[in-house]
């Protein structure tokens, strides 16, 4: 079930003195099962972006296809998109407003129509699956809970969905250390075991580094490096030039190499680097 | 007499919040000089948010004291003059601007305490310069990024002229450039004006830059010292749900390895002048 984005423009406040195109001409696709990082600075599309992938704006000119069904076309059920692809936003936990974990959780598949079994099944499995305890926390206020947890309930209420694809705008923002490896060992999780396919907006390069198999990286609206990460994390001077940092790895090889050590082309991991230095001091790679 | 060096003075100082059992803050002992800048890690819960608010009067300590430039918090009729010494940024940018004028807002301290409006003009001019908004000044507050209005929040505490700034994880809302420009810009303010910072983070490469550390665990103090004695213990900074920059990281792997690399590596440049050392010794 890929997606497919077929040169998307967007306008915001279109005719108004502050119109803004925010996209422009975007195309790409996004295969079953990729694990894709989207980076870029504010303003430069990817929350408009990602918030045509599920329907939430409708396109000014081009198209979104998912499961080939148009996601704008008003024969289309916006329902079932939104059961295919589930996103969650920035700050997610501040639109948690039911009275318990477990009603804030149902809340979604109740509204499917679906039986109390099978809302009980989804909620469970949804709290398991952010590594929450059922029994501890159904009968919670989700007000009582730490941010981090608030956190995870929100997206547990996405999951209860049980969407093909995951959209998350900057999940970990605002979390402190703990909260945020919670949070990226859930979303590696659901992706590695259910085969989610997951779209991760994020600022953090290290992140992405460490979890995304693709990255695309937007500027202007427009998408300008679609690659592994290998491939764009290569390319720390263009990344620069728009504004954006490369993993901290990215940049030692890069200043390594400035001062004329032979650091092999396109690492981008600690560990790689840890090898490089390894052969360097001549510890080789046996203990690897 | 105000103590001259010493611009906050925390003693034996515990607070609770109302009905909790135990102290959200309990028995923290500190003192952040003039010009110096700390840094207050801390997992979440970990009392570092509340000790910011006990540092300029915000919550008054239920045992214990602060004084901060020698006036002591739980003096009621010192609130406004201690506000004035030791000014605050929040964590969002939006729940912190009132005007809708960026140089009105940088002006609402100054109103309200009753500046004489031509200094007012020479002390808004004077901040907006400080915190790089100069051309800002006639624009509306919504239409800046996170990181314009923060500094925004910023200049309106700086026109107050304080001893101290505190800033309460005051860029964690911010993208990478907002986080870079508030940062240059405390850093700046700390650096040429000589004003004490309060930093209170969960980016341990923000932390990495300031004077001092200090780690807050359950309401304590964990952990203190510079942020090269800090960070070098990784364990240790680990257990308490912390992280420590990515090239300390990367020392502490390639240590574990048996490669000869200094276990204090905080940032790059650090790490390729011991990596240069260690090729030339081969």
């Amino acid at each position: 079930m890929p997606i497919v984005v077929e040169d998307l423009s967007y306008v915001y406040m279109s005719g108004g003195p502050y119109e803004t195109q925010a996209l422009h001409n975007v195309s790409l696709t996004i295969e079953d099962g990729e694990f894709v990082g989207l980076i870029g600075h504010t303003g430069s599309g990817k929350s408009t972006l990602v918030q045509h992938l599920n329907g939430l704006l409708s396109p000014t000119s081009g198209r979104v296809l998912v499961d080939g069904l148009d996601v704008a076309d008003k024969a289309t059920d916006r329902r079932a998109i939104r059961r295919k692809v589930g996103l969650v936003f920035q700050y997610p936990e501040n639109q948690l407003f039911e009275e318990t974990v477990e009603k804030d959780v149902a809340f979604g598949p109740r509204n499917l129509g679906l039986s109390d079994e099978e809302i009980d099944r989804r909620v469970r499995d949804a709290l398991r699956r952010v590594a929450l305890s059922y029994d501890e926390l159904h009968a919670r206020s989700v007000f009582e809970l730490s941010g981090g947890q608030m956190r995870r309930v929100a997206i547990a209420g996405v999951l209860a969905m049980e969407p093909r694809v995951l959209v998350l705008d900057e999940p970990c923002a605002g979390l402190d250390p703990r909260g945020r490896e919670e949070i990226l060992s859930l979303i590696r999780a659901l992706h590695a075991e259910a085969g989610t396919t997951i779209v991760m907006v994020s600022h953090s390069m290290d992140d992405v580094a460490s979890l995304a198999e693709r990255v695309i990286v937007m500027n202007q609206g427009r998408v300008a490096m679609d690659g592994s990460p290998r491939e764009v994390f290569s390319q720390g001077e263009a990344l620069r030039a728009i504004g954006l940092d490369v993993p901290q790895a990215v940049e030692l090889a890069d200043r390594l190499r400035e001062r004329g050590l032979a650091v092999p082309q396109g690492l981008y991991r600690p560990e790689e680097i840890a090898a490089f230095v390894r052969g360097l001091a001549g510890k080789g790679d046996a203990d690897a | 007499m105000a103590d001259q060096e010493n611009r906050i003075v925390a003693t034996d100082l515990c607070y609770a919040y109302p009905e909790a059992a135990a102290n959200a803050v309990d028995g923290v002992r500190m003192r952040v000089k003039r010009g110096e800048f700390l840094a207050i890690l801390g997992h979440n819960g970990s009392g570092k948010s509340t000790l910011a608010k006990l540092l300029n009067a915000l919550y008054v300590p239920t045992r214990g004291s602060v004084l901060v430039c020698g006036l002591d918090t739980r003096d009621d009729e010192l609130v406004f003059d201690i506000r004035q010494h030791a000014g605050m940024v929040f964590q969002n940018p939006d729940n912190q601007i009132v005007a809708t004028v960026v140089e009105e807002d940088v002006a609402f301290g100054l109103e309200n305490n009753g500046v004489p409006p031509a200094q007012i003009r020479e002390r808004i001019d004077e901040a907006l310069r400080a915190v790089n908004m100069t051309d800002f000044a006639k624009k509306a507050p919504h239409m800046l990024s996170g990181g314009q209005k923060q500094r925004v929040a910023i200049a309106g505490i700086i026109a107050m002229r304080p001893d101290v700034l505190i800033l309460d994880e005051s860029t964690a809302m911010l993208d990478p450039s907002g986080r870079r420009e508030v940062m240059q810009t405390v850093h700046r303010l700390n650096e040429e004006e000589g004003i004490s910072v309060v930093l209170i983070t969960h980016y341990m490469s923000e932390a990495a830059t300031a004077d001092y550390v200090l780690v807050m665990d359950e309401g304590k103090i964990a952990l203190t010292g510079t942020p090269r004695e800090v960070f070098s213990q990784v364990e240790r900074v680990r257990a308490l749900g912390l992280d420590v920059p990515p090239m300390t990281d990367l020392a502490h792997t390639l240590r574990a390895q048996g490669v000869p690399i200094a276990p204090d590596v905080l940032t790059v440049d650090e790490m390729v002048e011991e990596i240069c050392r260690l090729s030339l010794k081969t």
